[in-house]
This record gives structure tokens, sequence and C-alpha cells, in this order.
């Protein structure tokens, strides 16, 4: 299923960032040096690993997403920075090299292995709990409060999206 | 923002909830002077969006999607149930509407004269009558959505002024099991737009109704705190006040003294006070105003403030279906059952069972057909243990086939249920806190029973897998905070009269849920805002 730039903006919404409809949102429009090719990179790795195989356009998703957060939420930039500089540093520890160089298997057995998967979001917290909430449940957000996330699990009108009040009087189709 | 106080006023008015904000556009609509003052702080609408994504990423306390908690609201729960103050209230602007869930019925005409009709608890000093027109204009007020497909309503004049929303798909399943079993369902009416109405949009459906509405389309009682500030009023937030003071006959009013953020503490002189903070603040100023004239409290001879605090309790019941049931697309409910609210022993006989009929004691009744049964594939995703491919599976399999029924059972009125002063714990300004000791009658208890057993009955008829229930050993408050400055005739036996006004101090009204003598099982907030706007005329030809 295909992600598009408009459930990229619902999930922006989602979050309290409003995008006037011209807006390039673009890697290249950032105002940051820390922000290049390489934590672009990473983050669609991430999102590839943490997505169902059956979306396509995550680069373009995650694009979109993530530069509307870095423009409008400073706090949220750099804990997402900071995220991809930590996740960086478990890749070279364990496996020599940056984690969005890693082989699709590797980069999934690493999210495990620093124990991603049962560790609590918290945005103040350790590193990995940081790296959960910042990278992990930031892209999670990102796609299950937008349409096509929620139709890929059966809701039209998943929690956080403004999709009206039609969805609820139907039946499932 | 300067918070120094102004010259005498008309009317100084505390706390900006739904009725301290009517009132305040009222009196200000009437040409009066007014100064609003509020204990929290005046939340920007355009934090909304940023304040749901607080409570849908469950890494963050509940309590700060509203800036709840701290030394501010310190209180102490005794008592056999713990009572969990702070997620039941909002200081700020607008008060709790702000997290509310916008469902808005009117009492029953039973509901004030339960004495008279039940034998227990006591009548209200006003009949149903003489809160009708006032229920009118409120539903105009907080532009309520509704129909007039409810059998088991009072008497009404006019429709609602707004269309009722449409029955969601799980109230069509719903709908099947109750014809067979003789249970009527009809619609809810709801603070919140299905129309765009009073310059605010219709529902989008963000599915977050509480405790945000982000689209604004849900009712908020800021919106008359605006339209008071828009003719002229004064809202002064973060100013809570920390007593009010009296004359020397102890028959008046004269100054509501407030703290400011920079430390300053000021007086707010006015010619009337209207003392608006709910079921539980509203005792507690009036206690924390003691002095060697009310050494109990102000407006306090009956030594009855803080007394008969009483809540709705939860009831509730859901399970899974072996089919789809459309949860979670909104964050409100589109139909509900009141036939078991006049006569909840009744019986019923439907084309196929019925609900068995019980001779007990109980009190009223409200059954409630959820639209969000079980967790939301959101919520379900970011507190899992898995990704990619296996989370979505997760998702699919935990997603789509809850079903749920809710309801609320009313408390009697005990004294022994109370607000007092826990003068061993102070507050950021040094006051003693709230001391609420709360425990649920065996009545109550009866009453969560049989809700329980025509609960089970649908779910079952249904063909519903039941999974969990809330009944009587593990019910909790529905956040409903009333009693405690009782309505009454006779001073001996309440705080205020039928006009809302303190039988000892003439320039002091209390417009709350705290004037309510009896509970009844419909959520509090319509007749809170039509005893408001009552109140308000009283206070207009005062002075």
């Amino acid at each position: 299923m295909k992600l598009t730039r408009r459930d990229a903006l619902a999930a922006l919404a989602a979050g309290g960032t409003v995008i006037g409809g011209t807006a390039a949102l673009r890697w290249a429009n950032i105002d940051d040096d820390g922000v290049g090719e390489h934590e672009s990179r990473t983050l669609e790795a991430v999102a590839r690993v943490i997505y169902p195989s059956t979306v396509s356009e995550i680069p373009r998703f995650v694009e979109t997403y993530v530069v509307g957060r870095f423009q409008d939420r400073s706090t949220d930039r750099r804990g997402i920075l900071e995220a991809i500089a930590t996740l960086d540093e478990y890749a070279q520890t364990w496996y020599d090299d940056a984690y969005r160089k890693l082989e699709r298997q590797t980069q999934a057995r690493l999210l495990s292995e620093m124990g991603l998967n049962v560790v609590d979001p918290v945005p103040d917290g350790t590193d990995v709990e940081r790296v959960r909430y910042y990278l992990i449940n930031e892209l999670l957000y990102a796609l299950y409060t937008s349409p096509t996330g929620g139709t890929l699990v059966g809701i039209e009108n998943p929690q956080g999206y403004p999709g009206g009040t039609a969805s609820y009087q139907r039946r499932s189709r | 923002m300067d918070r120094t106080p102004h010259r005498r006023v008309d009317v100084c008015v505390i706390g900006s909830g739904p009725a301290g904000s009517l009132i305040a556009a009222e009196l200000t609509d009437q040409g009066l002077e007014v100064v609003v003052l509020e204990a929290g702080e005046r939340f920007d609408s355009d934090d909304r969006l940023e304040r749901m994504e607080r409570d849908i990423r469950s890494a963050h306390d509940p309590l700060s999607v509203w800036n709840m908690g701290g030394p501010r609201d310190a209180y102490t729960s005794t008592g056999e149930q713990f009572y969990p103050l702070n997620r039941a209230r909002v200081k700020g602007v607008g008060g709790s509407t702000l997290h509310w869930q916008g469902m808005v019925m009117r009492l029953h005409e039973q509901d004030f004269n339960r004495s008279t009709h039940d034998g227990v608890a006591a009548d209200w000093p006003l009949e149903y009558a003489d809160l009708a027109p006032y229920y009118t204009r409120a539903e105009r007020e907080l532009g309520v959505a509704g129909a007039l497909d409810n059998p088991f309503a009072p008497l009404r004049d006019e429709p609602f002024p707004q269309p009722a929303f449409p029955p969601s798909y799980s109230d069509s399943l719903f709908a099947a099991a109750c014809e067979r079993l003789g249970v009527t369902m009809h619609s809810v009416p709801n603070a919140r737009n299905s129309t765009n109405y009073d310059d605010r949009s219709a529902c989008v459906g963000y599915g977050t109704c509480n405790p945000v509405c982000p689209s604004g389309a849900k009712y908020g009682a800021d919106i008359h705190a605006q339209k008071a500030a828009e003719a002229g009023a004064r809202i002064v937030d973060r100013a809570p006040v920390q007593r009010l003071e009296h004359d020397s006959d102890g028959k008046q009013v004269e100054a509501a003294v407030y703290a400011t953020p920079d430390g300053s503490t000021h007086r707010q002189e006015a010619r009337a006070f209207v003392v608006a903070c709910g079921g539980v603040e509203t005792p507690r100023l009036l206690l924390l105003s003691e002095s060697s004239h009310y050494p109990q409290g102000l407006a306090n001879s009956s030594g009855l403030v803080g007394r008969y605090f009483m809540d709705h309790l939860f009831v509730g019941m859901g399970g899974t279906l072996r089919e789809k049931t459309r949860q979670n697309h909104i964050g409100f409910i589109t139909s509900e059952c009141h036939q078991f609210y006049d006569n909840p022993g009744q019986k019923t006989r439907g084309t196929e069972n019925g609900i068995p009929e019980s001779d007990t004691d109980h009190g009223p009744i409200k059954l409630e057909f959820l639209n969000y049964a079980g967790p939301s594939p959101v919520e379900i995703a970011l507190n899992g243990d898995t990704w990619g491919d296996e989370l979505l599976q997760t998702l699919r399999d935990q997603y789509g086939n809850h079903i749920a029924m809710g309801g609320l059972v009313g408390q009697l009125p005990r004294a022994e249920n109370r607000v007092s002063l826990d003068r061993s714990t102070t507050d950021d300004h040094g006051n003693p806190v709230p001391q609420i000791e709360w425990q649920v009658d065996q009545r109550s208890k009866r009453t969560i029973r049989r809700a329980n057993e025509i609960q089970r009955a649908i779910l079952e008829e249904l063909g519903v897998d039941v999974t969990w229930t809330v009944g009587p050993e593990n019910t909790g408050p529905a956040f409903h905070h009333m009693g405690t400055t009782r309505m009454g005739e006779n001073p001996t036996e309440s705080v205020v009269n039928a006009k809302m006004q303190t039988h000892d101090l003439d320039n002091l009204w209390i417009a709350s849920s705290s004037v309510f003598v009896t509970s009844g099982a419909m959520n509090p907030t319509l007749t809170i805002a039509a005893l408001a706007l009552k109140a308000a005329d009283h206070v207009v030809r005062s002075l």
C-alpha cells in the first residue's frame, strides 16, 4: 500500500504541525548543518524495518513528515538527531558500521538487541528509552495516525486523524 | 498581563469553568462590570494538537495534557475508596470542560423529588419546571446536538439547537439485540457540533474528545469566557483566590484575596461575589475563609460545607464479537438507553426475550453504548513489543472486534462523604489542601449489580464473549463532583437557597454542581449550566 504526501501531512497535523499546501518539505530545505543525507537515510532505514513490508513510498513519506516536524518542533528535532547518533554508536560498536549501511536483517536484529522492542518510550529517559521515543515511536505515530496506516489495520479514520464523521456509521468494507 | 485588581466592580466571579464563564458572559451582557479570577492558566487553542499527541503517545503523564498536578493541586484522599482528584478536573480558563466528554442530559423530574418519590435523600427546593426554561437556554448556549427520539426524557418546549449525530455502525449491532429484549435505544444529546454552530466547525472526527478536541467542535467553557471578555469582562488567569473577606457584620463579602505568579497578593472588591469552583474547590475556599465570625468557614453556619460529596459511579461490561464492530473512529457516544432511569427494576419483553424484573430498591441507571471499546491501533503500536509485519498482524488481531457498554449510577448524598481541609499538608501558597473522604454505599452497589445484569443480558443476546466487567467491586468515579454546598430552604440543613445565594451572606452566590441536592445519574454539566443562568438572573436582580 502506497504512502502519500496526504498521509504525511495528516500525520504532521496529528502532532500539531499544519503545513500550507505549497510548502516544500524536503531535506534540502532544512537550514541545519546537523541534518544531511546520513540522517535522512538512517530515518528511512529505521522506517523500512519497523513499517510493514506492504507499504511503499517510504522515503518520501519519512522526508515530508520528519522535515515538517523539524521545522515546527525544535525539541523533537534535537531528540531525533540525538537518537540517530545513539543508534549509530551501537551500530559502530557492535557491527563496525553506521546503522544505515548494515544489511536489513542486521538492522532489525540491532533494534532488538538494543531492547527497543521492550523498553518504555521516555523522552527524557535513558539512551535506549529516548531512541524508542524519538525514532521508533515517532515513525510509528506517523504511520498509524495516517489514513493509509489506519486502513492497513481496518480503520479509515484512525485516532488523531480528522477523517470526518461518516466512517463510524459504515460497516467494514 | 496586568493582574492587579480593578477598583470595586459589580461582580467578582471565582472560577471560569462552565458555571463561572456562563455567569460572567450573562452578567456582562446585562451591562455589569465583571472580573473573573481563575486559578489556572489561559491555554492557547493553537496548542491543542500537541496536547492530543501528548495524550495518544502514552509516554507522557496523562495529567500533563492540561498541566495538572504538582504542589498547586495537592490533595489527600481518605476513606474506603481512593479518589483520583487530579484526573477528575482541569484548572484553567474553561475548567474541566477542557477535558470532558461533552454529554449533556437534563435531570429527570424525579431527581428533584427523591425524598417524596423514593423516600431517600432530600428534595431540591425547586422543581424540574423551574429549571426547564434555563435548560433550554443552556442547550442553546452550549449548542447541544440532539433529537426528540428519547421516550424517557423529561418534557421539553423546544427541539435541540442542532441535529443529533447519527447512530454508529456498532449501535446498529446493539439495536437488533435490544429489540429482541424489549430494550429501547435512542440518541444522545452532545455538546458537540454536528453542524457549523456559533462560529465553530462541525466535528471532524479526531477521535480524542476526552481529553482534547483539537478542532473546537466540542463545547468548552473557554468559549463563554472569551465571549465575556469580548463584552468587557476582565478574565484574570493564574490568580488563585486564597480567601474571601467579609464585613464586620458577617453579612457581606467585601473582597476576594488572590495571589499572582509574581508572588504578590491582591484584593478584588465587588458588590457581589459568585463562587464557581466546582464541587471540591468551592467548599475548600469557603473553609479557607474562616474568620472569628465564621470559625467553621464562610457561609458554614449549617456545618454542611463540604458534606454530602457525591459522584456518579461508572458501570461497564464488554468483550469481543465475531464480526467487525468499527470502534474508535470517533471519541463520543451516539446511542444510550434511559429506560431504566425512572424504573430501574422493570422487566422488559421483546420479540424473543426480555430483561428480568427486580423488586429491590435501586437508584436511577443510565446505560451507554460505547463507540470506543478496546484500544485504538496507534496506541497498540506505540506500546507494542514487535514491529514490521509482525506488529501489523498484532494490530489486526487486537483491533476490530471489541464492543462494550458503559453507564452511570448515582450515589445518595451521605454526610460522611465529604471535602474538608487537610491541615497537615499545604499547597504552593501554604494553604491546607482538600481532603476527600469517599465511599460507595450499599444501595449504589445494588444498583450497579442491577445495571450489570441488564448489560450482560444485552451483550449475551448480541453474542458477545464477555471478557471484562466494571461492577460494584471495581467501580470508580465518573469525575462529577456534586453536593458539597447543597441547596435548600432550611438554613440549618443547607448552604444556599433556591436562588443559589448563601443563607449566611447576602451578596455571596454559589454556581456549581456543589449545590446539587441529589446526583441523579445524568452527566451534570447541562444542569450546572442551567443553574448558572438561573443564578445570573438572581444576581442581576439583587444589584
